[in-house]
């Protein structure tokens, strides 16, 4: 009970400041990495040259992104939300990219046959078609950023990592278990409701296929 | 630009490849063979997935201390979701006639497994473990947090002195490790493929 008298109040504003840094960057990233991902998908000849060369992008630690930010824009939020969306595109931006390339041809000829313009085939049947694809992509994405978010607090701007650090800097468990379990939840609560969106957004017919 | 860095970051990842594999590997046959045991196994390596690394190793440091265990233990329970996911779809996807044929030769279930079901799913198995040592490559900076040395500790210690030659040269190594296991690892794969496909 004392832990959470005296550090309670620094928890629950620990956990808003994650949870902020997760939420903002996520959508940053998922919205850049759908257009990227649309647009790649519309020239996959260039597409097969510039995702392998992404993937090698992906390989960097999300700590160097955050380093190397930190050094030219500074002890602001702005380092770490912009390293975390950068880390949140990738996963988005493959799955958007496969589950558009992924859409048979035949839906396409026939949407081109009802007289479809190439957007209402693009909003209307292969985005549609490409939705769990991409709903995987986000709930990816999410995870790994609640993960990364810990980084925040390497440069001093606070989220659940400030209590692992700590923790792990004064050899005291209770702090460290403070910082992970809430950050453990908040993965498993987010990908969880990331689910129930795709309820809502993936079409009814291809539900029963999966 | 200490070298000896680089080999240290390779041995924490390739003893994490290591007993990923040896752990790994029966965890995904376990959940293919026994249907009751599976979701158990397959939701409990991917909750491991959801503790951020640097949690994960700030917890087995409080039963292990620091140094170079602590680091592999804490790698391994975060690589095991690609190779128990990849060893139990790869063997759930052989092809149902061909483990009809070897049920119909009379092999029991360990003979079928040993030898039709595992080589089959060789390359799908083995592509898990691709993804499992390029991930690793990535995640094994936080070693240096826990006293495991490795790359991590140039990264480190170029952020905290503002130094981007240190930085850019850690990174450089990080990447181009990933870059040379993923390509080796890939053409390995294409030639397991080829000969089950055979």
């Amino acid at each position: 009970m004392s832990f959470f008298e005296t550090y309670g109040d620094r928890l629950i504003t620990a956990i808003q400041v994650h949870l902020f840094y997760v939420l903002t960057s996520v959508t940053i990233g998922f919205v850049v990495a759908l257009i990227l991902g649309i647009l790649l998908s519309r020239i996959p000849q260039y597409a097969k040259i510039i995702m392998p060369i992404l993937s090698i992008f992906q390989t960097i630690p999300g700590i160097v992104f955050i380093g190397i930010l930190f050094l030219y824009l500074g002890m602001i939020p702005a380092t770490v939300i912009i390293a975390l969306a950068v880390y949140a595109i990738f996963p988005v931006l493959k799955n958007t990219y496969t589950g558009l390339l992924d859409v048979k041809p035949e839906y396409i000829e026939a949407a081109k046959g009802c007289g479809m313009s190439p957007l209402q085939t693009l909003f209307e049947v292969e985005l549609p078609l490409a939705s769990p694809s991409i709903i995987t992509g986000l709930r990816m994405s999410t995870i790994y950023t609640v993960s990364w978010a810990v980084l925040a607090a390497m440069i001093g701007l606070g989220g659940l990592g400030e209590f692992i650090y700590i923790g792990i800097a004064s050899n005291n468990n209770q702090l460290i278990l403070a910082g992970a379990i809430p950050s453990a939840i908040m993965a498993i609560i987010l990908s969880l409701l990331i689910d129930v969106l795709g309820r809502f957004i993936i079409p009814k017919g291809l539900k029963e296929v999966k | 630009m200490d070298f000896s860095l680089v080999f240290e970051h390779l041995y924490l990842v390739l003893m994490t490849v290591l007993f990923s594999v040896i752990v790994g590997l029966p965890l995904g046959v376990l959940a293919y063979i026994t249907p009751s045991v599976r979701k158990i196994v397959l939701w409990a390596v991917e909750i491991l997935q959801t503790i951020p690394a640097l949690a994960l190793l700030g917890l087995i440091i409080i039963a292990l201390g620091p140094g170079k265990t602590t680091v592999i233990v804490g790698l391994v329970l975060y690589s095991l979701l690609p190779i128990v996911h990849n060893t139990y779809i790869g063997l759930e996807s052989v092809d149902s006639g061909i483990k009809e044929a070897g049920k119909g030769m009379g092999l029991t279930q360990f003979d079928r497994l040993i030898s039709v079901e595992i080589p089959l799913a060789l390359p799908m198995i083995f592509t898990g473990i691709r993804i499992a040592t390029v991930t690793t490559i990535g995640v094994a900076v936080f070693a240096t947090s826990v006293g495991g040395g490795g790359l991590g500790s140039v990264i480190y210690k170029g952020i905290r002195t503002q130094n981007m030659e240190l930085i850019l040269f850690g990174t450089a190594a990080l990447m181009i490790m990933a870059i040379l296991f993923d390509v080796l690892m890939i053409w390995i794969n294409n030639r397991l493929t080829k000969r089950t496909s055979n």
